[in-house]
């Protein structure tokens, strides 16, 4: 395989494994912190507006380490600096 | 494909190039501008009040609410910095419903440039209010051995403060343009909708973070203390 091909194969690989094992973590954190949230709920509903403003703002800060590996995906597949400098070398020298 | 607003560029002469962002960026600050200017020009004290004057007090309210509820109790000296970062945030994400507009946190450059802000103003407002010689102490609390722990995290939540908000927008931005081609009949709608929630939520997270940094600085004074415990 050239150049060309090893890069281009090794991105869109390395960006389906970052979102699928970035995704893994997150999800069960998520789910956890929405299990203890609901169970606070059903025990006391009257902190329900409480418990659900921090559980909101828990919620987007988890979300964020999965938008982390979005990030480094959506870099790999649509602005990936080796790629960008093969395609320079090859077409422009 | 394109992943930032930056690489619309609408002019450019020489090194100044005038991108989607900046015009974004002006439209979201006119429309603030313009706005608290005709509502804050004839403010009454009465118990009879205008529309958008009550709309505006309910919003600064809430703000200070916020604000004090994180920690920081003189909620005035505050709201300036606070409550214009959640304004500007929230404005700026609600306003995807219009068709070409991108919102111009979808770009790190604004986001970067908001989370430095937010990175200056903790020092500034410490020290105006407990003084040089605290702020600089509260970096080797409890041991010497923190300095370098505080100094790295510091750094890395503006970084993090940073990229989270540009991912949330930029991933909306970048799933709805997707679906577009791939079913572009009514679920971009959906997501749209979607994505109007997660811009407010991470308007709100932006500046209770933002507070939560100035207020972690500070140390717990006695009244702050004693008022949690009542």
């Amino acid at each position: 395989m050239d150049n060309i091909s090893i890069i281009g194969s090794v991105s869109v690989i390395i960006a389906g494994l970052t979102i699928t094992i970035g995704s893994i973590g997150p999800a069960i954190a998520e789910a956890r912190a929405i299990v203890a949230a609901l169970t606070s709920i059903a025990q006391q509903p009257d902190v329900a507006s409480t418990v659900t403003r921090t559980l909101f703002v828990g919620l987007a800060m988890i979300e964020s380490m999965a938008i982390y590996c979005f990030v480094v995906s959506m870099i790999l597949i649509f602005a990936n600096p080796f790629w960008n400098f093969v395609i320079t070398k090859v077409t422009g020298g | 494909m394109r992943i930032s607003s930056d690489d619309v560029i609408f002019f450019e002469y020489g090194f100044v190039k005038l991108n989607m962002t900046i015009v974004t960026t002006w439209v979201v600050m006119l429309i603030l501008v313009i706005g608290s200017v005709c509502i804050t020009r004839k403010l009454v004290v009465a118990t009879k009040i205008s529309r958008w004057q009550s709309i505006l007090e309910m919003i600064v309210i809430i703000i200070k609410k916020q604000i004090e509820e994180v920690g920081l109790y003189k909620a005035e000296t505050y709201i300036g910095f606070i409550g214009t970062l959640f304004l500007y945030l929230f404005t700026s994400n609600l306003l995807t419903i219009l068709p070409i507009y991108e919102p111009p946190t979808s770009s790190l450059s604004t986001t970067a440039a908001l989370a430095i802000s937010v990175f200056f103003a903790v020092p500034v407002f410490n020290i105006m209010e407990h003084g040089l010689l605290n702020y600089l102490k509260s970096y080797v609390k409890p041991l010497f051995i923190m300095l370098p722990f505080h100094l790295i995290s510091e750094f890395s939540r503006t970084v993090a403060l940073a990229v989270r908000l540009f991912g949330n927008m930029m991933s909306g931005v970048i799933i709805v343009g997707i679906l577009l081609t791939i079913t572009p009949f009514i679920f971009p709608i959906v997501m749209t909708a979607f994505g109007l929630l997660t811009g407010t939520v991470q308007a709100y997270i932006f500046t209770i973070l933002a507070a939560t940094f100035i207020a972690a600085a500070a140390q717990e004074s006695e009244k702050g203390f004693s008022k949690r415990n009542e």
